[in-house]
């Protein structure tokens, strides 16, 4: 069941780090520069993560609200921005192109500096080495590395708003040949900066996944078995090996792309001998691993969550192990299914249909052991346990909608249309934001000492999960409905007339939704400084983090690092009398024997 | 049922496309109120109260492996039986009765018409912006163009979608049954005149068309 010595794991560690020896000065002997800025400690490392997601969170929402507005009440000026410089916007009102920028830079912004910051770049921090019992990554220079070249890509894709001529406008899929030809769009140096920077954050992810890779093959404490680690660092480390595998594919069609524009190469270009396809088999073959790198880290959450608040075990550990595995192998043979009416081969469609009703079958695996963890547990309805419950209701609909796609006949009218967008939004709202904010609730008392505000949780929880709903679902009715994506004036069509009151209400709710965020800002903010303290175990949970202090020192865990004698979800277990059994706790023979 | 709610449709292999999609809407409809409802169920049979304590179990091999073969299942039979479809509406494409090339350009469709010969590349070809002229139920063939960048050639009311791609010439194929005009708007985003950018498939009566071709082939010799 194990794999190597966990004992020369420890040692390594050590060695490896050689100022994470748990000594009480540890923590005072670097400066504010080593402590805020250029920290190796992963934990600082993870809250810079978080901070960047938090701010591209915010950017990237506030451009959804804009493209909201402008499908709601198309070429009416937004109320408030009759200040904002023409060609950009006139008197407040959305020009095409300028349309077009915001729902391409929404989207870039949302997976590449919100979620994947968050998720991956944060918790996999945060999490990997307090949860394995390790005293901080195996890298720690190349951690503090990842992120700052992680957040220079963040700047240059910022900073591409001001160039001129605009960012990027080709949608963040980049379709070429409009994203390889610059009068095509009318985009030029917006265009260029979108793919330097994703060059760039492929470097960040490539240090992060290296990092992480080695930190849980090397670097578990005594008796921390693969089949005794949480099901979110199972998660975590998936989502690496994916990011290992598939950003260099980005990378290279990345570089392709900026050839085809600066350099005169050919390379997507009819004219000169190129392929258009050719970018998008390379983009989506990096493109359906990376709808994965943002559920899967949401999905170890939820188990997690789950488990811990339901005060049971989870159902099927092994069966969630594998099924997350066989999801990773199989992302990389479904990418077709983004290209069924590109042009491709039908033939090549239908070997994709199959592949991509395999795919569904792990998801309803899953699904139906967070239903059997629920299955006569003792579930305490706290915040994160509410955004987990939530994550696995919206997941359901998110992976169901995905089967009209997955079936080619039903594509070949669905494809491009407003369904497509309910379906990614159930997936990457639903689901990974929905396990973001289970997850920051549930580790805040850890990362920052304090607890944050259980009313003003379930407040946000309550209105995100009913604006959500009512800004998402309604894009199912008006996708079959044939309502094409990416349109700037659904009024335009005579077909989308008797839809457009769909609009009005789906902005409405997003702006709700929108606002409602506020509730969570100010919690966050409010409890870093002023919540009630936290203790080392608030949740009565029985993973490794939960043994550090809290917050966690540099090192992480005073004196030795904890052993590992069991699993990390025996809750109600009959050996004790409370119902929670940490990972850590040595029992007694005696114990064990008189349980009965 | 539900018909207010895909649009109307005149295509002849829209109807085995809306099978499927009825199909796989009960299907997943009956998944979504068994899941949702069992959720609801357990949360409220299982909230946490005093002196309660959670049953101590790690889960149950077979009934893993039934919820893993029944969505196998379902799952594999909706691929086999969107296979057929698929293949005679995307993969088999007829010689078709009437020819058409439409090319998209940055934003407009443009039609190219055969003219009197019935074949396209002769000097008796004529073309039209936005405009497509078939006769119905007649099997139109359509070769698919581009000129500067993808567009998406989209008839709601068709049940049918084919991106255009520059370099490539695509065959596509549609048999209209029921005269009307209906939009073809472009699906796939194509630049800052994406929206907007549409043009119109006017379906005839035999004698409609019979008349729209003799004021169109009028001078024109084959």
């Amino acid at each position: 069941m194990g794999a190597g010595t966990p004992c020369g794991e420890d040692t390594m560690s050590e060695a490896v780090i050689p100022h994470a020896e748990p000594g009480a000065h540890a923590e005072h002997e670097v400066g504010f520069i080593r402590h805020y800025v250029f920290s190796t400690d992963h934990k600082m490392i993870g809250k810079q993560f978080l901070t960047l997601g938090l701010f591209g969170l915010l950017m990237g929402g506030v451009l959804a609200m804009l493209v909201r507005w402008e499908l709601a009440f198309p070429e009416s000026p937004v109320p408030g921005l009759g200040w904002v410089p023409e060609p950009i916007m006139f008197g407040g009102v959305i020009p095409p192109d300028t349309y077009n920028a915001f729902f391409t830079m929404h989207a870039t912004i949302m997976i590449f500096f919100a979620v994947m910051p968050i998720m991956v770049g944060c918790f996999g921090n945060f999490l990997i080495p307090l949860m394995i019992g390790a005293r901080d990554m195996a890298f720690p220079l190349l951690n503090m590395l990842s992120f700052w070249v992680g957040a220079g890509s963040a700047v240059i894709m910022f900073s591409s708003f001001f160039v001129p001529g605009g960012a990027a406008a080709g949608g963040w899929t980049s379709y070429a040949p409009l994203s390889a030809v610059p009068s095509y769009t009318g985009v030029t140096w917006g265009q260029h900066l979108w793919c330097i920077s994703l060059i760039v954050l492929g470097i960040s992810s490539l240090m992060g996944s290296i990092n992480y890779i080695t930190t849980i093959i090397n670097m578990r404490a005594p008796g921390m078995t693969w089949f005794r680690l949480p099901l979110v660092i199972w998660s975590l480390f998936i989502t690496a090996v994916l990011l290992l595998l598939s950003l260099p594919v980005l990378t290279s069609a990345l570089g392709m792309l900026l050839f085809d524009r600066m350099a005169g190469t050919h390379f997507f270009l009819p004219e000169g001998g190129g392929e258009p396809l050719l970018w998008q088999h390379l983009f989506w073959f990096f493109g359906h691993p990376e709808v994965y790198i943002l559920i899967l880290p949401s999905m170890g959450v939820a188990s997690d969550v789950l488990s811990v608040f339901a005060r049971k075990p989870i159902f099927g550990y092994r069966a969630m192990a594998f099924s997350m595995i066989s999801i990773a192998g199989l992302s990389w043979v479904v990418w077709g299914h983004h290209m069924f009416q590109s042009g491709m081969s039908p033939a090549l469609g239908t070997s994709f249909m199959m592949s991509t009703m395999v795919i569904a079958v792990p998801s309803a695996i899953k699904t139906f052991n967070w239903l059997g963890t629920l299955w006569r547990g003792n579930i305490r309805f706290t915040t994160p346990m509410l955004f987990a419950i939530g994550f696995v209701s919206m997941f359901v609909i998110g992976g169901l909608s995905g089967i009209y796609m997955a079936s080619t006949p039903v594509d070949i009218f669905i494809h491009d249309t407003y369904f497509i967008v309910a379906h990614i939004h159930y997936v990457v709202f639903g689901g990974s934001l929905l396990g973001a904010f289970a997850a920051i609730y549930f580790w805040f008392p850890k990362m920052f000492g304090r607890m944050m505000n259980e009313t003003l949780g379930k407040m946000h929880f309550a209105l995100t999960f009913v604006f959500f709903n009512g800004t998402f679902f309604p894009m199912h009715i008006i996708g079959v409905g044939g309502h094409m994506r990416r349109i700037y004036n659904p009024t335009q069509y005579e077909f989308l007339k008797p839809l457009q009151h769909w609009n009005v209400f789906m902005t409405v709710s997003a702006l709700i939704l929108g606002a409602s965020q506020l509730l969570f800002l100010v919690n966050f903010f409010w409890s870093m400084f002023a919540g009630p303290r936290a203790g080392k175990n608030p949740w009565q949970a029985n993973t490794l983090e939960w043994e550090a202090p809290t917050p966690p020192p540099h090192g992480n865990f005073p004196g030795p690092v904890p052993t590992v004698y069991r699993g990390p979800y025996e809750y109600s277990s009959p050996l004790v009398s409370e119902d929670y059994l940490p990972q850590a706790r040595r029992l007694e023979p005696h114990v064990t024997a008189g349980a009965h | 049922m539900l018909s207010w709610w895909l649009p109307e449709n005149v295509s002849t292999y829209g109807p085995d496309i809306d099978r499927l999609f009825y199909a796989i809407y009960y299907v997943t409809n009956a998944v979504f109120f068994a899941v949702q409802g069992t959720l609801i169920a357990f949360l409220i049979l299982y909230r946490h109260r005093e002196g309660r304590r959670a049953t101590y179990t790690h889960g149950n091999t077979t009934l893993e492996i039934v919820w893993t073969i029944i969505p196998a299942i379902i799952l594999v039979v909706l691929a086999f039986v969107s296979r057929e479809t698929w293949a005679n509406i995307k993969g088999r494409v007829p010689p078709g009765d009437v020819l058409l090339q439409v090319t998209a350009k940055q934003f407009n469709w443009e039609v190219a018409y055969p003219g009197p010969d019935g074949k396209l590349g002769t000097d008796d070809d004529f073309t039209q912006d936005n405009d497509v002229h078939v006769p119905v139920n007649k099997t139109v063939r359509i070769i698919l163009k581009s000129k500067d960048v993808i567009h998406s050639f989209f008839v709601p009311s068709l049940r049918y979608k084919q991106d255009a791609v520059p370099g490539h010439e695509i065959p596509i194929w549609f048999k209209a049954t029921k005269p009307g005009k209906y939009e073809v708007p472009c699906a796939e985003l194509c630049g800052f005149g994406h929206s907007g950018m549409r043009g119109w498939l006017y379906v005839h009566t035999p004698e409609e068309y019979a008349a729209w071709a003799r004021e169109h082939h009028a001078g024109r010799t084959p």
